[in-house]
Order: C-alpha cells, then structure tokens, then sequence
C-alpha cells in the first residue's frame, strides 16, 4: 500500500460520505469548543490575576478580596472622554484600599485622588494604549501604538488638560504655566490653553528706543553676550552670540537709539562719588522706600535679598548712566510709560540719595574686558540684520524694525506632538517629555543654526515647564465643556477720573489686586471702601505704617500731596463697596458689658490673641493685622461681616473662617471698635 | 577605581569593633584635617540630603552626599562608592569615586511609589566587606503633597517653629506649643479620627487650647484628610510599623 493508498483510506473512513463528514466535523468542532477556554491561560493578564489570587490567599480578608474579584478581561467604556480602558484586566486591586501596603504592581490599589476611576478611566491622566491587554503594548510605544505612559514626574500635566484653576494640588503645573509667563515664552510662541484662554507674557522687557541713554554701548556688548553673568536673577536668554555679532548688534542698538527730553538737572553723566554719611543716608532711603519689595540686591554674603517684580540691583551703577537713573527714579513713567514701577514723589535731596547710593553698586569687572572701537555703518546695518533675524523685536520696541508675529511655533498642542514628526538629536531617549526637556535645556543641541535662546534655568524649573507643555494635548481640546475649569478671566479693569489717572501713575496694580487686576504681593482692595474709614485712610496714604508686624514687605511712603490722598481716598470709599452689606449698617454696643464679653470671646474662646494684638503689653500674635487701633481703621459693619466669613470678603485669606455666631460677632465687634489704642 | 579596589584587595587591616559600629551611624560627617588618601574605607557617613520631602517620581531639592572615611575617621579619596534602592529611584551617576575630600554627590529622583525610601550607599572596606550606609528619603503621592502645600499656607505658620526669609514664624508667641507635624511620638498616639476632629473643630474639641482655630468651613473635607495624609507621611518616627518601607530587597 503507498502512502496515497493509506491517505485515501483515511480519507474514505472520515469523509467517506455526508454522515461520516458530519461526524467527523461534529468532533472537530466539539474539541475546538474544548480548547477555547483555555487559550486564556496563556494571555499575560491571566498570569497577574493567577499571581494576585496568589497574593491573598494568605490574608486574613482573603475571602473579602476573593470575593470581590472577577476573572477575564475587565474595561472601561467612557465614549465622552474617548477613553476604552482595559488596564483593570492585570491592575485587578485597584480599588481594594487594604492592599495598600502592598507594593508589587500590577496589584497596588490607586492612591487616592480626587477623581472616581470609573469616571474617568487611566489614560485620560496616565496616557498609554487603554485598548491594549499586553504589558509591553500598554504601556510603552510600539510600532502601531506610539502613545507612552505619562511618567510621574510630569504627572500633573494630565491635571493641567482640564484645570486652569490654580489647584492646591498641581503646584508643579502652577509655577510650569507662571514660567511660561514669567520667562517670556508666550512672546515668541503662542500658547492658547485648554479654556481658550490664551497665555499672556507676565515679564515687560524694556523699550530700546531711547536705550543710549539709558547705558554705555559696552554695557549692551557684555549684557548680550551673557545677561547672567550681570545679573543671576536676570530673565533675559543667552543668544550665544559670536563678539562679532555682539558688537554689531551693540552698534545697532545704539546707532537707533533716539534721545529722549528729560527734565530736572542739567545734565552731568558723571557719577558724584557720595560722602559716607551721603551713602549711609543713602542707604536708609533706598530701605525705607522699600525698593527691595520688587528689587533684589546680592548683600555682602553674596545672598539676593529682595523681590524679582523689578531687576536685580547689584550692578545698577555699571549699567545706567547717572543722569538716566537719577531721572528714572524722579518719575520712570517719563522714559517707559508702562513701567510697573511707581512714580514716586521724591525730592531732589532724597532722589540724591537714592541715585548715588545706588550708583555705587558696581560690578567693574562686568564691562572691563569690554573694548570697542567706533562703529562702522556695515556693522550697524549687520547689527540690524541680526536684531530682526534673532527676533529681538519679539520683546524689546527697537526703531525701525516691527515687531513679527508668530515668531516660534505655535505650542497649544505640543504635548500630543506625535513621535513621528519630531527630529530627535542622537542618542536623545525618544519620547515627547524628553525631547521638550531636552528643547527647553539646550534648544541649540538640535541645530547651531536654530534661533532659540539659552534659558538659565534649574532642574526643577525646566520640570515644570515641561510638566505645563504636556498639558497642552489634543485630547484636551477635545473633551466636554462641564470637565473644564476656566481659570481666572484675565480683567482690564481700569480706575477712571483723576484717581484712575493717580492709581496709574503710583502703580497700585502692581502690588494690589482690584477687581480681577494686579498682583498678589499686598491685599485684594476689591472691596476697599466698605472696610476702612476716610481718616484713617488719608494718614495712611501720607504715612503708611505697617499693619503686619511679621511682614517683610511693605507698602512705601509714595509723599502724595494731601490734594492726591483725598481724591484717591474719596475714589476708593466711593468706588470699592461690596453690594453684600451697608457700611453703616451696623452700630456696635459701646456698654461695658457686651465689651467685656466681647473681650471673653476674643481671649477665650477664639484666641483671637495667637494672631493679632490688642494689647501691646500681653498679646504676641503677629500672623493678622495689629488691632490696636482697629477702631479708627475698619468699620464695625465690615468686622462684624469678616467676623462671620472672612473669605466671602476676600478669597482665599488666611483668617480661618469660624461661622461665628450673630450674637459672638456683635460682642466681639463692640470689644474691637473699643479698641482705640493709644492717643498720641 | 579599579586601583582602589586593588588597593583594598591588598591591604587587610583588622577593622576595630568601634569602627564597625560607626558604619551604621548617619550622624554628621567628621571633618578632619585633609590626610594623604591612602587610607582604607571603613565607614561611609551621610554629610546632607538625607530626609528631604519629595513628591513621587520628581528629583531631591539637595543632592545626595557622602562621605568615605578611614579607621581614624579621616577622609579616604578615590574610594568607591555605589547607591542602590528600589522602585525606580534613579541615581545621577549611580555609582563612581570619592574625590579628594573623601566625598561622592549624586542627585536622586525619588520612585514612583510614595511612602519612605531607603537608599543604601556603599562601599568596599578592609577585606573586600560591604561598608553601607542606610539614608531614608520620603516621597508623596498626590494626597500628601496637597496636604503639604496647604500645610505651608495655613498651618506651618505656627507648627514650624523655622522662620523663613518669606515667613516669620508664630510658634513661640502662641501659650500651647504647637506640634511640628514630623513629632511622630506625639501625634502618631492620636487616632485618625482625633486627627481629622482636631484640624475641623478645633483644639477644644479634644480639650486642646483655643489656639487651634477649626478649619471646618475653611477646607474642604478633602482638604482636611489631605492635611491629615501629609502629617501621617512626614511622622517620625513612622506612622505604623505596618507601612510598607521600600528598602533594597
């Protein structure tokens, strides 16, 4: 017999006619149906889920987890997030708190956060493939797959997608969207956050319009060769440039600088050497102004001490030119109208002072390599051909050269950037958080021939960047309107009249927030005019004394005319009542007895003592304003209304919110409006 | 550093009994007069970065510092000194040679798993012995490092008793001392829900002083177990011996 003999006859057995067929299909099927249920065994996730009845069985709430667990693939369908989700099927504890103390994954229960799980899914926080049932796939890109898991340490960009509230939370996010502001990105990049809302520069680089005036040619060569070595602090990017360049652009910069009239002294432009007791003198005035709120100053230690509203002022007698710092101080809005730096009211004894204090601060050593010859008209028309292909236009106003538009690609969409359009540098990891860190760290490691500054930047300032970047995603653009927290509207709100116009010129915006606009360093004056009484507010514009005695920073001594502090008091009392209660509605018992329950309160029951001070002698608090004289200061309606809930007055103060009784807060205000201190 | 270990390899010396005790000491490094480096290392001491608050998966403010030293406590250079821990706590660079003043530094980015981390820095003593040092780092998850940030805002004003250049500190002016939130002995006695009470109510809700205002209507509920998450992480000693401790194996 051959073998076709013998498979003919096999054949002929098996599929001999339609009943044999049948039969031999029938057992075919029947072993197929067989082996199905076991081709699970060999998936991955069934391992883990083997290995996780593995895990408790040894437990004393075994049946408690054995219970709960169900077997198989398990996924999440959200279809208005987009999400399809089955990393349940191998993370099979996430929701069984007891396992906390277990720290082998895939079976760690989710820490907790503020989302419910099955709301949300993982990979609208965490990215990666959801659909995926394999380790590898799921986690990592593949070749079909290109999206990675989002690693940790930029995790609060998954926060970022949908808040543009400052959460509590997010404080990496935060100071990530801060920088993006602060260092100036958003001047040449544009970046549109998930609200719509498009990010704004927080940073104001100077006008260069008038910048001879304002510093030697020098000065500008050694600044733009390396802005950090004038200045750590300072914001402005190092452009690598050549000494070539830095001289031609020097020479441009002062060839189209245009004078400016100044008033005041005749000029000098020679620095006058002060006398000891001129610099001692000097000195105070520079603190009593409390220039140091906004600008900082490297103390004899070598430390910044100071704010970073303004410059640095280490070096300030290097850069500017006498007769230029000595007319910025006597009124900065008279060479750049934006300025945020006030315009204070000082005279020329005092402007003196101040301008030859600080034209003692020198770093000599910043300019003294520095030897430039007379410029060549070449040179300046090279220096102009840099100044527009560099962008320095982008930030500084320059004279003839318009500021261009869409500098540097758009970045509203940068965290979904897929890996096929990005060029990685050799040997770089290649995944989307490495590249931007890598962009951000040295944006010339791409290319000599790119265009992006050297930012001076710290680890964990470049991690939040990053972290603010890779919220940026398409998804987010993408998911539903009720997910999206808008942060706060930016306001253009704008004081009108004659106090308008004052409120301007001091830059109270600066410093204080009024409906919506200005800054955080001194309080919210939104609802100013319901608080405070006329008198105290016209001394206080002419003699701020400090209200907090721990503060560091204080609000200076402007020396308005008494004409400037009634028109801006008379504005604030008018203009800055909250709607939610009558100044004058409240008239505090003055009888002895609801004073001195008020006083019970105040030392027993609310300890009001830990943070503000009535009595000078007794009371050490000095978190909360000194209540002294708290009479002369606030109205009774406004403390009886903080009383009962402070942050409706003013969002987000630290005064804890006690929903005080009616009858608590009517005593205690009559123990404060007792309160008139001593008489001078 | 292959060198140092020949040398090591050659030179066995009898380490004294005190010697080896000092191993395990992380009190502040000794500062000797520098010595000629030809010294054998027989303890390894932290000189900073140990105990810092990190959130998970983000590196340490400060980097990591140690310090190689000799029988006599004086510094030993171009030893060899390696750092290991678990969970993906990544070390930049993971291992290399102390230099002249018997110091090696990394920068350490914390795991992705919040609770204590401890990292084990080594080296080769007398014989070719494993020399180490035990360092614990903590990390903290989302719900640690919210109530971390509100614990700076509204609580460390008083219960730090450090004043900073931002923040004057309130501590000493208040007639109950406040407890820093890392005083484990005190605060680990108190239950969960004493915790929660106490930050919501107040002090006078467990017979505590007015000091301690509530903050009930200030925070949220999550606020406040956020709070109270932070204070169990930062405990020391540890909140419960149960707490999982990411040591090397």
């Amino acid at each position: 017999m051959t073998i076709q003999e013998k498979l003919a006859a096999i054949r002929k057995a098996l599929l001999g006619d339609s009943a044999r067929t049948f039969g031999t299909l029938g057992l075919l099927l029947l072993l197929l149906l067989a082996i199905v249920p076991y081709r699970d065994h060999f998936r991955e996730w069934y391992r883990y889920q083997r290995d996780y009845l593995g895990l408790i069985r040894g437990r004393d709430d075994a049946l408690t987890l054995q219970r709960r667990f169900q077997g198989g693939v398990h996924q999440t369908w959200i279809p208005e997030l987009g999400v399809v989700d089955r990393c349940a099927s191998c993370h099979v504890a996430m929701k069984e708190a007891s396992l906390r103390n277990v720290s082998t994954q895939p079976f760690r229960p989710h820490p907790p956060v503020p989302h419910s799980l099955d709301e949300f899914g993982c990979v609208l926080c965490h990215r990666g493939q959801g659909v995926a049932t394999t380790v590898m796939e799921a986690h990592s890109s593949t070749k079909a797959w290109e999206e990675p898991l989002l690693p940790v340490r930029y995790f609060e960009a998954s926060c970022g997608q949908c808040h543009m509230d400052q959460l509590v939370g997010t404080p990496r996010l935060n100071a990530g969207r801060a920088l993006l502001a602060r260092y100036g990105c958003v001047h040449c990049h544009s970046l549109t956050l998930p609200d719509g809302a498009r990010l704004t520069p927080a940073d104001d680089p100077p006008s260069l319009e008038h910048v001879a005036q304002k510093t030697s040619r020098e000065w500008i060569f050694a600044w733009i060769k390396n802005p950090q070595a004038y200045s750590s602090s300072a914001t402005m990017p190092n452009f690598q440039l050549s000494d070539n360049d830095a001289r031609d652009l020097s020479a441009f910069l002062i060839a189209q600088s245009t004078p400016l009239a100044v008033g005041g002294s005749p000029p000098t432009n020679t620095p006058t050497v002060p006398s000891d007791a001129d610099a001692q003198a000097g000195s105070s005035a520079y603190g009593e102004s409390f220039c140091a709120s906004c600008h900082a100053m490297q103390n004899a230690a070598g430390l910044l001490v100071g704010g970073n509203v303004g410059p640095e002022l280490t070096g300030i007698g290097t850069k500017a030119k006498p007769d230029w710092l000595r007319e910025w101080i006597r009124n900065p809005k008279g060479y750049d109208p934006e300025t945020a730096m006030p315009h204070y009211r000082f005279d020329d004894k005092q402007l003196s002072l101040i301008a030859g204090f600080l034209a003692t601060k020198t770093v000599p050593d910043f300019v003294a390599n520095v030897h430039l010859e007379a410029a060549t008209a070449p040179q300046v028309a090279h220096g102009k051909q840099l100044a527009t292909e560099m962008g320095c236009a982008v930030c500084h106003e320059i004279n003839g050269i318009h500021r261009p538009e869409d500098f540097a690609p758009d970045l509203t969409t940068v965290g979904s950037r897929p890996l096929a359009k990005i060029v990685f540098s050799p040997g770089m990891e290649q995944t989307l958080p490495a590249y931007v860190e890598a962009k951000i760290k040295q944006p010339r490691s791409f290319g000599p021939a790119l265009k992006m500054p050297q930012f001076n930047l710290s680890t964990a300032q470049v991690d939040n960047l990053v972290t603010a970047l890779l919220a940026q995603t398409d998804r987010a653009g993408a998911l539903p309107a009720r997910l999206r927290n808008a942060g706060h509207p930016a306001s253009n709100y704008e004081p009108a009249g004659a106090a308008g116009r004052l409120m301007r010129d001091l830059n109270c915006f600066s410093c204080h927030t009024i409906n919506g606009r200005g800054g955080d360093m001194a309080p919210d004056l939104t609802w100013e005019g319901s608080a405070v009484q006329r008198d105290w507010l016209l001394k206080f514009f002419k003699n701020p004394n400090t209200l907090r005695p721990a503060l560091i920073r204080r609000m200076p001594k402007f020396n308005v005319t008494d004409a400037e502090a009634a028109t801006l008091t008379d504005y604030i009392l008018a203009a800055y009542q909250t709607p939610a209660f009558d100044r004058d509605s409240i008239h505090p018992a003055s009888d002895s007895d609801a004073i001195e329950q008020g006083r019970q309160l105040f030392y027993s029951k609310y300890a009001c003592q830990s943070c503000h001070i009535v009595d000078p002698q007794k009371d050490k608090g000095y978190i909360g304003p000194t209540l002294t004289q708290v009479s002369e200061r606030l109205n009774a309606a406004w403390i009886y209304q903080w009383l009962k809930g402070p942050q409706a007055l003013r969002p987000g103060t630290l005064e804890p919110d006690w929903r005080m009784s009616d009858s608590d807060a009517a005593s205690l205000t009559a123990f404060l409006m007792a309160q008139k201190g001593a008489r001078k | 550093m292959t060198k140092s270990l020949a040398a090591v390899a050659m030179v066995v010396l009898a380490v004294s009994p005190a010697c080896s005790r000092r191993t395990s000491s992380s009190g502040p490094a000794s500062q000797p007069a520098a010595k000629p480096p030809s010294a054998v290392p027989a303890a390894i001491v932290e000189v900073s970065g140990g105990k810092q608050v990190a959130t998970i998966g983000t590196p340490l403010d400060q980097p990591l510092v140690v310090q190689v030293n000799d029988a006599h406590g004086a510094p030993v250079a171009g030893a060899s000194v390696w750092f290991r821990s678990v969970h993906e706590a990544v070390f930049q660079p993971e291992f290399g040679v102390t230099g002249s003043d018997g110091q090696f530094t990394t920068s350490v980015t914390i795991g992705t798993l919040a609770g204590r981390y401890q990292i084990a820095a080594s080296t080769t003593g007398s014989g070719g012995k494993t020399v180490e040092i035990r360092i614990a780092e903590l990390a903290l998850g989302f719900q640690e490092n919210q109530g971390r940030q509100l614990s700076d805002f509204y609580c460390a004003r008083c219960h730090d008793s450090e004043s900073t250049a931002e923040r004057v500190s309130n501590h000493d002016n208040l007639v109950a001392q406040p407890h820093a939130f890392d005083d484990g002995a005190f605060l680990n006695k108190m239950g969960d829900p004493d915790l929660l009470a106490i930050i919501s109510h107040g002090g006078p809700a467990l017979g505590k002083a007015a000091e301690m205002p509530p903050y009930e209507n200030t925070l949220s509920k999550a606020d406040i177990s956020a709070l109270a998450a932070y204070i169990r992480a930062v405990a020391d000693p540890p909140y419960r011996s149960t707490e999982a401790v990411y040591a090397q194996r």
